[in-house]
């Protein structure tokens, strides 16, 4: 098993012919991942690489190939249609790679996909990834092993880093969800971690947040009350000076809210084991499991 | 990006809100000749992005003419907390009868702009909060309806008891959401919003915060930008589409994603070092940034060793390396590179460097540990890891 991606994940690619859609859409059929269609508008009609039947719009691909979850590449200014796009023909998975979508954008995405069930991943992520399942987006497939650890970050490349620290050790993924650092996101911290509570392959779960906002404390009290299973946790940006942008638009540190070291001591209050830095997973979850 | 405040205040102007008479200027001929025109006596406020300008002597009031001008040559020119002041608005002194606090934000918990106000405006919006939160009111908006009519009453009578006067407040908190929308904002702020004597409400400042992801489809906004208040090497980084933050440190990082550059100085700083910058180099990467990211930390003449760390996802390695081969033909760097690369196009990238003289390590620990080694044995140890 798994949370969110596994290996019924029937994917269509939005932006497949574009340079990012088209590096990252043969590195997930190459991982193993049903890629059943693209959306290019203009290039309905094509076959990418001879094999991915390419649409002009979501509803054709998903009528054509019942495709059942969607990956976003199209660039910012269109990306917000593409989510919208994709909730209007029905698919209840939605993963916006894409970075750089205006936040007032997000704010009308969100209350859209609840009427209509949908979950969003991301913006502004790297995606999830299911291991020996399917990926979809851009986590490296050859940096995952196939295993019981349930990861989830905010972050793109700490998590890649946190990854390979578990895989080179011995300790595989059952499923890594990248959610993305922007202000409004569609999937967050809570959403997963009842997810890998729920997931029988998932026995340990890692956290991994960064200064800005509540998400992380407020997935502390959260776990206190509803986890059962192991978790570790790191936030990034200890040394991150406050009130200054650090990349992601999510991590402003306002006030005393949302530091490294108050996130730090609400995920320890909540027996959550945290990691002062990457390399310390391991023997963390070693400790714990 | 935050706008200044005579920007902000064109912006509700142009909204319909009511603002005080008032203009921008740049020279104390035009401090003084902006003050005869509004006649009587005038503040003369300087124009940076900080807070707590009156404290450190921005704001002064002036009788007449001949004052404004003796304060706008005190005032142009002054250093608040490292800012230059370029620009003094100066408006009429007035008449206030009340002060409030009117506010809309992009509230990341409930993934919608939450308008907030209070009769206890004129102060430090936090203070209240802390201070005296029963005196704060919000109100939720859909941002596929807007301020519902009947909300923005709501929070004009939680302001006064007076209907004239909540009317009047209601339309300002129409038009500031209006303003908020159009302008691309997570942040606009009227404090205070004022009554005067004669039963009038007025903005009488305002603060408006632009999220940077609408600047491309607002080029309007966007030719708002005052470069000239930001640090040099920031605006030459964002002019790359590059991510940098100058501290005050020795390691220079070049990394790619937010998290892992903070993960990167959070482990500079446990290693015994310190970080001379945040600097992301994003996804998507091309050689072209990487030099441009070089150039940036070498012209820090704290750094005193450069440590690239680069996990490869939508980032290919073979771009990275790329970038440092060229980037080091084409300017010398006097002080040692460490390079540690792992990911998408790894095996690519490590011929790249092999082939060009450098060596590049995988373990992120060991990395750092060397490169906080390097900082502290000193500059001009050569160019190669």
């Amino acid at each position: 098993m798994s949370i969110f991606i596994d290996s019924r994940t029937r994917l269509v690619v939005q932006g497949i012919t574009g340079r990012d859609g088209s590096f990252h859409t043969k590195q997930m059929i190459e991982y193993g991942t049903q890629v059943v269609a693209g959306v290019t508008p203009g290039k309905g009609g094509l076959r990418f690489e001879d094999a991915v039947p390419v649409f002009d719009t979501v509803q054709a691909a998903v009528d054509e190939t019942h495709a059942n979850t969607s990956v976003i590449y199209v660039p910012a200014r269109f990306a917000a249609d593409a989510v919208f796009e994709a909730a209007d023909a029905g698919i209840q998975l939605i993963v916006c790679i894409t970075e750089g979508l205006p936040v007032q954008d997000m704010a009308r995405v969100m209350p859209f996909l609840r009427e209509r069930g949908a979950r969003l991943i991301g913006a502004n992520c790297p995606g999830a990834i299911s291991p020996g399942q399917a990926k979809v987006g851009i986590i490296p497939g050859p940096i995952c092993r196939e295993g019981n650890i349930g990861v989830v970050s905010r972050s793109g490349t700490l998590t890649y880093e946190i990854i390979h620290q578990l895989s080179t050790n011995g300790y595989g993924q059952s499923s890594c969800v990248g959610i993305g650092g922007d202000p409004i996101i569609g999937t967050n911290f809570i959403d997963c971690l009842s997810a890998f509570e729920a997931d029988g392959d998932t026995e340990a779960i890692v956290m991994i947040g960064e200064i800005g906002g509540t998400d992380e404390q407020d997935a502390a009290a959260y776990a206190a009350e509803h986890v059962t299973k192991p978790i570790v946790g790191f936030i990034a940006g200890q040394t991150a000076p406050p009130g200054r942008r650090m990349g992601h638009a999510g991590a402003i540190i306002s006030g005393s809210s949302g530091t490294a070291e108050e996130k730090m001591a609400a995920l320890d209050a909540a027996g959550i084991a945290v990691m002062q830095r990457p390399a310390d997973v391991v023997p963390l979850l070693r400790e714990r499991m | 990006m935050n706008l200044h405040e005579y920007q902000a205040r064109a912006l509700l102007k142009d909204a319909g809100i009511p603002v005080p008479d008032g203009d921008v200027a740049g020279t104390p001929d035009e401090a003084e000749a902006i003050a005869r025109r509004i006649g009587g006596g005038v503040v003369v406020k300087a124009q940076v992005h900080t807070g707590g300008r009156g404290k450190a002597g921005g704001v002064k009031l002036a009788a007449d003419a001949a004052e404004a001008r003796t304060h706008a040559e005190a005032i142009l020119g002054m250093t608040i907390k490292g800012l230059v002041v370029e620009k003094v608005l100066v408006v009429p002194t007035a008449d206030i009868a009340s002060e409030s606090y009117v506010g809309v934000i992009m509230d990341r918990a409930t993934q919608r702009p939450v308008f907030m106000v209070s009769p206890a405006g004129g102060v430090d919006i936090e203070e209240v909060a802390a201070q005296t939160p029963e005196k704060i009111f919000k109100a939720g908006v859909d941002p596929r309806y807007g301020l519902l009519p009947h909300q923005a009453m709501s929070l004009a009578f939680s302001l006064y008891d007076d209907v004239k006067l909540v009317r009047q407040a209601a339309s300002i908190m129409e038009k500031l959401y209006v303003a908020f929308r159009n302008a691309g904002a997570s942040l606009a702020e009227i404090n205070p919003l004022v009554t005067t004597p004669d039963g009038m409400v007025v903005a009488l400042d305002a603060k408006i915060g632009v999220d940077d992801n609408e600047l491309g489809r607002r080029p309007e906004i966007a030719a708002l930008r005052d470069a000239s208040s930001e640090d040099p090497a920031e605006v030459k980084a964002r002019e790359a589409s590059l991510s940098y933050i100058k501290l005050d440190g020795s390691v220079g990082c070049c990394v790619n994603g937010a998290g892992l550059a903070m993960a990167t100085m959070d482990l500079v700083k446990y290693y015994g070092g310190e970080p001379a910058n945040f600097l992301d180099i994003g996804g998507s990467s091309n050689p072209e940034k990487v030099i441009t990211a070089l150039e940036i930390i070498t012209s820090d003449a704290n750094v005193k060793s450069i440590l690239f760390n680069i996990f490869g996802g939508i980032t290919r390695c073979d771009d990275v390396a790329n970038g440092i081969v060229a980037a080091t033909k084409q300017t010398q760097i006097h002080v040692p590179i460490v390079i540690r690369l792992t990911g998408t196009n790894e095996e690519l990238a490590l011929d790249i460097l092999k082939q060009a003289g450098f060596e590049a390590l995988t373990d992120m620990d060991e990395a750092v540990q060397e490169a906080v080694k390097l900082a502290g044995a000193g500059a001009g140890a050569g160019t190669a890891a």
